[in-house]
């Protein structure tokens, strides 16, 4: 084996001196707390003494329990189904926005174009809890301009029923990012080379055969990228039930996934099966965001 | 990421394709029709106002107080006062909106300049000193990326209150300095923008590892740098679920945390309608502007610094 020369154990040095800081955080902060949440996701608090009340609390094994009791429980079950029903809804439509007001600025004369992309992307800087904030107050009667103005011409809205506020909900959710993504698919568009829509366009192709055959294409790896992080975001749903629910009582503790799980840990304190539902969420997060890479990997390589 | 590699020249790219168009319009068959102008400039006029009238109403409604929130129509001013009011705001139990907003200011300005640090570092780690397993460690970081923070923050929680740390600034602090995007960023940058050439001249020249990288380095990568520090900003600002979960003491709370225990009490003391208002209008200005600046950079600024 040849030994290592001065300059390569120099190198190592600096290397492991440049990578050492975030390694060790990233492990306090990624690899530590995941380990943590499996291996407490396997305990379980047992009481010990008369009726389980007095006594010592110890935590023993039990094995794959608490995953059963949370996949047995209908409040987490059923938030799971909301949060998909959700993605299924909210992201496409999202997407189809962002990539509409993408493709129509793009083809937009100058003058206003500016004007335009920074209020689409105002909202972007708007935090998630404060955009529930101000769209709960845009939902509420008695306050919400929008209900006083439909209840003027006879019009009795509800968006806070328990039929309507999963889309009052998907309203905040868009308002907030549909900019944001249209700023990444728009980077994106500006990448293609202005020669082929000249040559498009001078074989004849109108404005909207551009758009469909060349800059959709194009842009694809945006829109795959877009879509992943808004599943991801998807799942995590918490921040704006969380805000509307002192507003109506159609939001229950387990409305989503997330908030199942930090009303079983703090609310219930039931930290093992709260852990449970936590590796659950990050299960089915990474399942789908891998299986929506595949998918359309796959494709693209027929297509193509 | 793609918006810093592919948006950096889109200003010169915007020139030279109004300088095509133009010649296309000269002499090719297709200046868009005028009824394709305005049919495309009104659909954007209907989306600008979809996207705009939520933060008209909450100025609006910042000039009010709880009773003209409720009494008055809400898009339009009825005898606004919003110094009073904000006033009221900034006073109200000895001033604790504004230690919410010096808590945020000091979770995202210190967080995300520590992480840019953090981030830089490691990224030109990974992109300038092969060692083996290299990409080993660099995938096992960008599979963070992929991970739900939320499912992160409760475990985190459980360990952090074993060690002592819940309910203090180091809770929400040390989470957010940790970026796996920005090291994916920083070593693209770094392996793009820093030359080999110049590292090796530095070292004849004796100059040691850490002189390297702060003194040459660093500034090589100020674009990345700035994206890493403005993206983390927003991130550690906009984190809800995190500092919810840390934090029990009031006086550690972030605005936002801070803001919906008062929309949680407000059925029970009304003034708190308008204090939430109030506070929401006061807690959006600062990121507005930066919103601005992001944009106005993602289209200037990165060009510069990348191409040499």
């Amino acid at each position: 084996m040849r030994r290592p020369t001065r300059g390569e154990i120099r190198n190592a040095r600096a290397a492991s001196g440049f990578l050492l800081p975030f390694a060790a955080l990233f492990l306090l902060c990624f690899v530590a707390p995941i380990a943590y949440a499996l291996y407490t996701s396997l305990l379980k608090v047992e009481r010990s003494g008369p009726l389980g009340l007095g006594g010592g609390a110890h935590e023993v094994f039990t094995g794959l329990d608490n995953y059963a009791q949370a996949l047995q429980d209908p409040t987490f079950t059923a938030g799971f189904g909301r949060v998909l029903l959700f993605g299924l809804v909210q992201v496409p439509l999202m997407i189809v926005l962002a990539t509409a007001l993408a493709l129509l600025l793009e083809a937009a004369s100058a003058r206003w174009v500016g004007f335009f992309r920074t209020a689409f992307f105002l909202p972007y800087g708007v935090p998630g809890v404060i955009a529930s904030i101000l769209w709960g107050f845009l939902y509420v009667p008695g306050i919400s301009p929008f209900v006083e103005m439909a209840g003027s011409v006879g019009w009795d809205v509800d968006f806070l029923s328990r039929s309507s506020v999963l889309w009052a909900i998907a309203n905040i959710v868009t308002w907030q990012y549909a900019g944001y993504n249209m700023l990444v698919l728009i980077a994106q568009l500006k990448s293609v080379p202005v020669e082929l829509y000249e040559a498009a366009r001078i074989d004849g192709a109108n404005a909207w055969q551009v758009a469909r055959h060349i800059k959709l294409p194009l842009i694809r790896p945006a829109l795959v990228l877009t879509t992943v992080f808004s599943i991801i975001g998807t799942l995590q749903l918490f921040a704006e039930p969380l805000v509307l629910q002192p507003l109506t009582n159609s939001i229950d503790s387990g409305y989503t996934p997330n908030l199942n799980a930090y009303n079983e840990a703090f609310k219930s304190n039931n930290q093992n099966v709260a852990a449970a539902e936590a590796v659950l969420l990050a299960l089915v997060a990474c399942a789908l965001s891998f299986g929506f890479l595949r998918v359309v990997g796959r494709r693209g390589k027929d297509g193509a | 990421m793609t918006l810093v590699s592919e948006d950096r020249d889109s200003g010169r790219a915007a020139a030279r394709r109004s300088g095509a168009t133009a010649v296309a319009k000269a002499g090719g068959p297709g200046r868009p029709p005028l009824r394709h102008r305005i049919i495309t400039r009104s659909l954007l006029a209907v989306a600008a106002v979809y996207f705009l009238v939520p933060v008209y109403w909450l100025v609006v409604s910042a000039t009010k107080n709880t009773e003209g929130l409720f009494g008055t129509f809400g898009f339009w001013f009825a005898d606004p006062r919003p110094l009073e009011y904000l006033g009221d705001l900034l006073a109200y139990e000895d001033g604790i909106y504004v230690r919410w907003f010096a808590n945020s200011l000091l979770y995202a300005g210190a967080g995300a300049v520590a992480s840019t640090l953090l981030s830089a570092a490691a990224g030109y780690a990974l992109a300038k000193f092969p060692f083996p397993g290299r990409e080993t460690v660099f995938n096992v970081f960008l599979a963070g990326v992929l991970i739900p923070g939320t499912a992160l923050a409760l475990p985190l929680y459980l360990l952090f209150s074993e060690i002592g740390l819940a309910n203090t600034y180091w809770a929400v602090l040390v989470p957010s300095v940790v970026s796996p995007f920005g090291v994916y960023l920083c070593r693209i940058y770094a392996a793009a923008a820093v030359p080999d050439s110049l590292l090796e001249a530095a070292r004849i020249d004796g100059a040691g590892e850490a002189r390297i990288f702060f003194r040459l380095v660093l500034r090589l990568m100020t674009p990345a740098l700035v994206t890493v520090f403005l993206f983390q900003f927003v991130h550690i600002w906009n984190n809800f679920f995190l500092p919810l979960v840390m934090l029990s003491d009031s006086d550690l709370y972030p605005l936002q945390l801070g803001l919906t225990t008062w929309t949680g009490y407000a059925d029970r003391q009304p003034v708190l309608y308008q204090y939430t208002v109030g506070g929401a209008f006061l807690s959006v200005l600062p990121l507005m502007v930066l919103m601005g600046v992001l944009q106005r950079y993602w289209r200037t600024g990165l060009t510069e610094g990348s191409v040499k």
